[in-house]
């Protein structure tokens, strides 16, 4: 009785993650992936007919908006690594026992709910706002520069608002490294660029794996900021699907884009995690 | 009387823009989940023919209001911000029949509405609501199609026949108001800020002015905007062809690249036009008339002289309503020309009853100080009460004969409108 109890426990451990999973997540996929294939319309209604037309036509008419949300989701997640990196360096290593309070100072922004947060920074770019009111009226930059509607906006918006999924896990990363090592690696003469190079940068590389997943995949997905700071031209891929979804009612048309972009983003995090995958990082870091 | 004004700018404010933002709110809230829920459950149609001849929608009429009974309660579903909170209309309403009221402001923006109630619906259950107001265009036309709307009983509408002003009677989404009356309507035009247009725009090919390049503000609704690209080539929406949409998107289009539109917008345009991010735009006109009076702005609105939108906001009672001769009662009492000026002067949208001007204007003779003003205003508001020269210039949306040709029309407008 207790061994089948015992054999039994894994199991039912799994079993209330293993049914939100079921609920929330297989099930919507098969909906969805079942939905992309039908065809009709909402009087009508929709039948499932192995309609691969909504993949064709959703591909074809918005290639641009995908290779735009893809190009926007990484220049943004490069830009966060720039800024990232050195900021979770400076907190794992100079913040001395104020750790904590500038991680919260760091997250105290996010608590404020994202949509505002992108509606404060609309504000603070107008055309004649608190940056470029004053700059204008210096003579700074000319009178008809703007940088909303603009796809610096967006990307910018990106950046700001998916930060702290980038700096968290590298701060975690650096934080685990022992001072030990890099104390031996004093000892053995190595030079600072050396011991940031060979022991810091690889160690660090499992944080920013994490932070790269954690910060692309959303903003690659996103549609708040391209709707907030965007304009012409601007529109993302997530834009276009709840458009297809809320507006036109367009179901299958809207599944068939979302199941794109899904497997876009999985083949570029596979390819993405074998150049740079968590094994390899970590013989790197054993070298 | 109930003077409606005397409130914090900002709170007024956010109480009348009734379409300000509130589907922004609703999308980036993330609340799109109601869409993906009603994909999930498998959307099945039921098309159901419209009643073509009036024998025929006689015997509608009868047989969906043969052996209701007045029940002595209403649960009504409206949109924000349309109805002072403290609800004296209904609170009248209930004095005088009887009838509770149930009013809950659930309805956000027409697409998630309509996906929230399409399931019930279709199931032939109720949706907890017995009068619900719906917006002209395509949900409300889908509405129709799938047979989800009572008949409305036009002997118990006495007030209606009464008050309504003619051109409400013969709307071209609902000739007849077979299914609908119009709760508030408002126009779509030219908003501008004279601090920035020097020379007020009086066509719609100012909106296509080069001097005005990367300044101009445009809707990304599909309809509004192509009601816009029509009026700019010189089509009646009403009478528009697939072709003439070709012809107006490809003047959208040219609009577009040619860099004089600066965004396009699902409603929040009023701050940028009032900030300068924008110096002229689409709007509705009670966004302008609320902004002025909150913000103490001085922003213009115009009508075209090709043209503008009218929109109605209509009451419907659904199809699977519990209390159908509450609700008819509770619709026909807001045609009582004082209850009518009442709602007015708070909502500060087009009436559909225009002796309710008489009415505001003894108000206001009875008013002093800022509510004189302000109540003055009101009557001698165009966007309030609408010039007829005004009325003559304006359309409703395009209307579709078939969900493929609302496909076809989506698909060449949202092509500039998601670029």
């Amino acid at each position: 009785m207790s061994r089948l109890r015992a054999s039994l426990t894994p199991y039912l451990l799994l079993f209330p993650g293993g049914l939100w999973l079921a609920i929330f997540f297989v099930i919507p996929t098969v909906v969805m992936l079942s939905l992309s294939l039908q065809s009709g319309d909402v009087v009508n209604g929709y039948v499932f007919t192995f309609n691969w037309h909504s993949y064709v036509d959703g591909i074809t008419t918005y290639h641009d908006q995908i290779v735009r949300s893809v190009v926007y989701g990484t220049i943004s997640t490069v830009i966060q690594i720039v800024i990232g990196f050195p900021v979770a360096y400076w907190i794992a290593f100079k913040g001395g026992n104020r750790k904590s309070i500038y991680l919260f100072l760091l997250l105290l922004p996010f608590l404020v709910s994202f949509v505002l947060r992108t509606i404060s920074w609309q504000f603070f770019l107008s055309d004649n706002g608190m940056l470029l009111g004053p700059l204008k009226s210096l003579g700074l930059v000319p009178e008809d520069f703007h940088i909303l509607a603009t796809s610096a906006a967006v990307i910018g918006g990106l950046a700001y608002n998916f930060l702290p999924f980038m700096i968290l896990p590298i701060y975690v990363a650096l934080e685990r490294i022992d001072p030990r090592v890099l104390e031996a690696a004093q000892d053995l003469y190595a030079s600072k660029t050396q011991i940031f190079l060979r022991i810091v940068l690889p160690l660090s590389l499992p944080g920013v794996f994490a932070g790269v997943l954690m910060t692309f995949v959303p903003a690659t997905s996103d549609y708040v900021n391209a709707s907030v700071l965007g304009g012409t031209g601007n529109t993302m891929i997530g834009n276009v699907i709840q458009n297809q979804f809320l507006i036109n009612q367009d179901y299958p048309t809207a599944s068939a884009l979302s199941f794109t972009l899904m497997a876009l983003l999985l083949v570029g995090i596979f390819v993405y995690a074998k150049a740079l995958g968590t094994e390899d990082v970590l013989e790197v870091a054993a070298r | 009387m109930n003077v409606p004004f005397r409130q914090d700018p900002a709170l007024l404010r956010g109480m009348t823009q009734r379409r300000l933002g509130r589907r922004d709110a609703f999308r980036l809230a993330g609340l799109s989940a109601a869409g993906l829920a009603l994909a999930a459950c498998g959307v099945q149609g039921k098309g159901t023919a419209k009643p073509s001849t009036s024998a025929q929608a006689q015997s509608e009429v009868e047989k969906f209001w043969s052996g209701k009974a007045k029940n002595g309660h209403v649960d009504f579903a409206n949109w924000p911000y349309y109805m002072d909170p403290k609800q004296p209309e209904l609170k009248q309403f209930t004095q005088q029949t009887g009838i509770t009221v149930n009013y809950k402001e659930v309805i956000l923006e027409m697409p998630s509405w309509f996906a929230k109630i399409q399931p019930q619906l279709a199931a032939g259950q109720s949706i907890g609501y017995d009068l619900m107001v719906v917006t002209n265009g395509l949900h409300f036309d889908q509405l129709v199609q799938l047979g989800f709307l009572a008949p409305l009983d036009h002997s118990k509408l006495p007030n209606f026949a009464a008050n309504a002003a003619e051109q409400y009677k013969n709307e071209s989404f609902d000739p007849g108001n077979v299914y609908s009356i119009p709760w508030a309507s408002g126009m779509t035009g030219i908003a501008y800020n004279p601090k920035y247009v020097d020379t007020p725009p009086t066509s719609i090919a100012e909106l296509w002015n080069p001097k005005y390049k990367g300044k101009v503000g445009m809707m990304s609704d599909s309809q509004e905007i192509a009601n816009f690209g029509l009026f700019a080539v010189g089509v009646d929406p009403d009478t528009s062809t697939e072709a003439d949409w070709e012809k107006a998107a490809a003047k959208l289009k040219e609009q577009r690249d040619g860099g004089i539109v600066r965004k396009y917008y699902d409603q929040a345009y009023m701050d940028p036009l009032a900030k300068g991010d924008i110096w002229l735009t689409m709007a509705w006109s009670g966004d302008v008339f609320q902004k002025n009076i909150s913000d103490g702005t001085d922003l213009k609105f115009v009508v075209p002289q090709e043209g503008g939108t009218i929109w109605t906001d209509n009451m419907t009672i659904p199809k699977t309503a519990a209390n159908p001769v509450d609700a008819i009662m509770l619709m026909d009492f807001f045609y009582d020309v004082n209850i009518a000026a009442r709602l007015a002067e708070y909502i500060n949208y087009v009436t559909p009853v225009p002796a309710a001007k008489d009415v505001i204007v003894a108000d206001a003779a009875k008013a002093s100080g800022d509510d004189k003003k302000l109540l003055e205003e009101v009557a001698s508001s165009p966007l309030v009460f609408p010039t007829p020269e005004d009325t003559a210039r304006l359309r409703s949306y395009v209307k579709f004969k078939t969900p493929q040709e609302q496909k076809k029309f989506e698909s060449i407008f949202q092509a500039i409108t998601t670029s």
